[in-house]
């Protein structure tokens, strides 16, 4: 559990250095904060391995963080550096990471769904017990391919796992304007596929329920649907809290969210249980905060991709003769 | 030529038949692909030969499919997904044109999906507008996707296995009016898909024809029948109109000085266009003894009773006409 204390807090960290780099625009495009919801990706990814498939979508620093990236790959990522995560060409909406397990995120709301469930049916056919895994948000399950993968997924019986953050809002829409119910696991009831519905700042529950799917899909069970209720701190995109920007969205509502900070709830039960002390947070808070500073100063540091990369990595065969 | 005798459908079978034993990580997905009806006689038996878990038969959901194929790739397999129309392929737009095509490069090059998205030209017989469309162009627009038209039965087998071997995205179509080209094939050989490009089918030194796929049939049917009037047609079989490379086109056209694009598709912003633009840029004014036409479908969504599909669809003879004209000096 401190592991996932530490992971928590890097991806703080390194989410409100972002903010920061992005308000002072040192960061030219645009970044998808998903601070307050860090105990999503820790508590599943706590239930991972490096040959797993996880595959993100717009609002994924901590998805990649938590397989084990660099602080300066994603960094140098979002500056588009040559060194980043994408060699510079992704930027914040795409990152990967597949040595370590992060296939890819991108920024077409679901369009990664069926690519995960795809990786997942490979994992099937190859007979190692890896799964695929597929974040989304709330907004995801309003496209038409969810539901398809949702079907395909349990009529092949690939062990996909799917993981709606829930965070109530599609940038400024919030979910009871979109959906007739709140809970996207109606999705995963009506396609026949176990889901469990979790408090997404509870990193223990996300990290249980993970542990039992994943668990069944590696045994070859087939697919399973996490839904994790979670809010997000900051507004829709880069570093304003959109107070009133967002359509119910209130400071009322943002503070009540805020005192369920699973950072704070975690240190909270680790301090009950005489697991650690205030001392022993703060000197973990200040050494990653030299981590994050440190990996920053020298992203900063990097060179761009050369101007070649615009039509270089465009096929992986490069024998192209037009 | 000796070697064993094959139909386009069913050079696409052994293409099939040769993948699928030779390569574990070959696997096929689609809708139709247990029933005798939706792909001709390019799949028979596959499900029984190789196992319905590696010829999968799926929901209708070309979307999910497809984007499970880039994803499938992307872990390590070879899949090829099939669209038994190209029509219906539409619904999976975002998996082909957003996903699987600019993946490479959102990544930095170091990973892409190579799959096989096999999408089938399947039209006349009064079934319309839904179930006719040729919507090649729209995927030569598209950097990061290869695209592949084969015209004779040698490509229909062999392309497809160069296409499923390439690590890139490649979108292969074929022609249900091809399926009955019959030739002698020799052993397969394999080779890179990257190197491969526009052939010339014909030699000829009074008028360049520039085709691909069906269109290259009727201008070899056309070719030989302007042989007859005494006019001496080149056709060049385009195979890859994405990566397209001219130059083969352009020393033709230098030659010849008269070019005619034939293509079954829409003329706006077409492939037919694509040939002349990329001719009026490279081959001298001076060279040309003609101004470069084409020949398209009319601008309209496909019609359904048959004597307007009669009048809708390109013939040789509609070449031949084009072709004499380009010839006549009055003109």
């Amino acid at each position: 559990m401190l592991a996932q204390l530490r992971m928590m807090l890097k991806i703080r960290l390194a989410e409100r250095c972002l903010a920061d780099g992005r308000r002072e625009r040192l960061i030219g495009g645009p970044v998808h904060l998903g601070v307050g919801q860090e105990a999503v990706a820790v508590g599943v990814a706590a239930e991972l391995r490096k040959t797993d498939r996880v595959f993100g979508a717009h609002r994924s620093h901590s998805h990649v963080l938590s397989m084990g990236s660099s602080l300066h790959g994603l960094f140098a990522e979002v500056l588009g550096k040559d060194t980043g995560l994408s060699r510079g060409m992704g930027g914040s909406m795409h990152l990967w990471d597949q040595p370590n397990g992060f296939y890819g995120s991108v920024p077409i709301v679901s369009g990664t769904v069926p690519l995960a469930v795809g990786a997942a049916l490979a994992a099937k056919m190859q007979g190692g017990g890896d799964v695929g895994v597929s974040y989304m948000g709330d907004g995801a399950v309003e496209e038409g391919v969810v539901h398809e993968s949702l079907n395909l997924a349990r009529m092949l019986q690939a062990p996909a796992i799917f993981v709606v953050e829930n965070n109530l809002f599609a940038s400024h829409m919030h979910i009871s304007l979109r959906q007739p119910k709140q809970a996207t696991a109606r999705f995963a009831a009506a396609n026949d596929i176990p889901y469990e519905i979790v408090d997404g700042n509870d990193v223990v529950q996300v990290r249980a329920a993970a542990g039992r799917l994943i668990g069944r899909a590696r045994a070859g069970e087939g697919p399973g649907f996490i839904e994790a209720v979670t809010y997000r701190w900051y507004g829709h995109v880069d570093w304003r809290e959109d107070i009133d920007v967002g359509v119910n969205r209130s400071a009322e509502h943002v503070d009540a969210w805020r005192r369920r900070d699973p950072i704070a709830r975690l240190v909270a039960g680790l301090k009950a249980a005489g697991l650690m002390d205030e001392a022993w947070l703060n000197s973990l808070e200040a050494d990653i905060g030299v981590e994050v500073a440190e990996a920053w100063q020298q992203a900063l540091a990097d060179p761009y991709p050369p101007l070649s990369a615009i039509t270089s990595r465009v096929f992986a065969d490069a024998g192209v003769a037009a | 030529m000796t070697g064993v005798r094959y139909n386009y459908g069913t050079a696409m079978l052994a293409a099939f038949e040769y993948l699928l034993e030779k390569y574990p990580e070959v696997f096929v997905i689609g809708q139709g692909l247990w029933s005798p009806w939706y792909v001709g006689n390019s799949m028979t038996d596959l499900d029984k030969k190789f196992g319905a878990h590696r010829i999968i038969d799926t929901p209708v959901s070309e979307s999910a499919c497809t984007g499970a194929a880039v994803g499938a790739a992307l872990a390590g397999m070879k899949p090829i997904v099939v669209h038994p129309r190209m029509d219906f392929m539409l619904y999976a737009m975002d998996a082909v044109v957003n996903q699987a095509a600019k993946w490479s490069l959102m990544v930095g090059g170091q990973a892409g999906p190579g799959l096989t998205i096999r999408s089938i030209i399947n039209r006349g017989g009064e079934q319309g507008a839904q179930h006719s469309q040729a919507l090649h162009a729209w995927f030569a627009h598209v950097p990061g996707l290869r695209v592949v038209m084969p015209a004779t039965v040698a490509d229909a087998r062999d392309l497809l296995i160069a296409s499923v071997l390439c690590p890139d995205p490649v979108m292969f179509i074929d022609d249900r009016w091809l399926y009955d080209l019959e030739a002698d094939l020799p052993p397969v050989v394999e080779y890179p898909l990257a190197l491969e490009g526009p052939r010339r089918l014909r030699e000829g030194h009074d008028i360049t024809l520039v085709a691909s796929s069906y269109s290259t049939r009727l201008s070899l049917e056309a070719a030989e029948q302007l042989a007859q009037q005494g006019i001496s047609a080149e056709v060049i079989d385009l195979r890859v109109i994405n990566p397209l490379n001219l130059d083969l086109i352009v020393a033709s056209v230098e030659k010849t000085g008269r070019l005619l694009a034939v293509d079954g598709s829409w003329s706006p912003c077409g492939l037919a266009g694509e040939i002349l633009a990329g001719v009026a840029e490279r081959v001298a004014p001076a060279a040309l003894k003609k101004s470069p036409a084409r020949i398209t479908l009319p601008f309209a969504p496909a019609p359904t009773a048959s004597v307007l599909e009669k009048a809708y669809y390109p013939t040789a003879a509609m070449v031949v006409s084009q072709a004499t004209k380009l010839m006549d000096k009055a003109c």
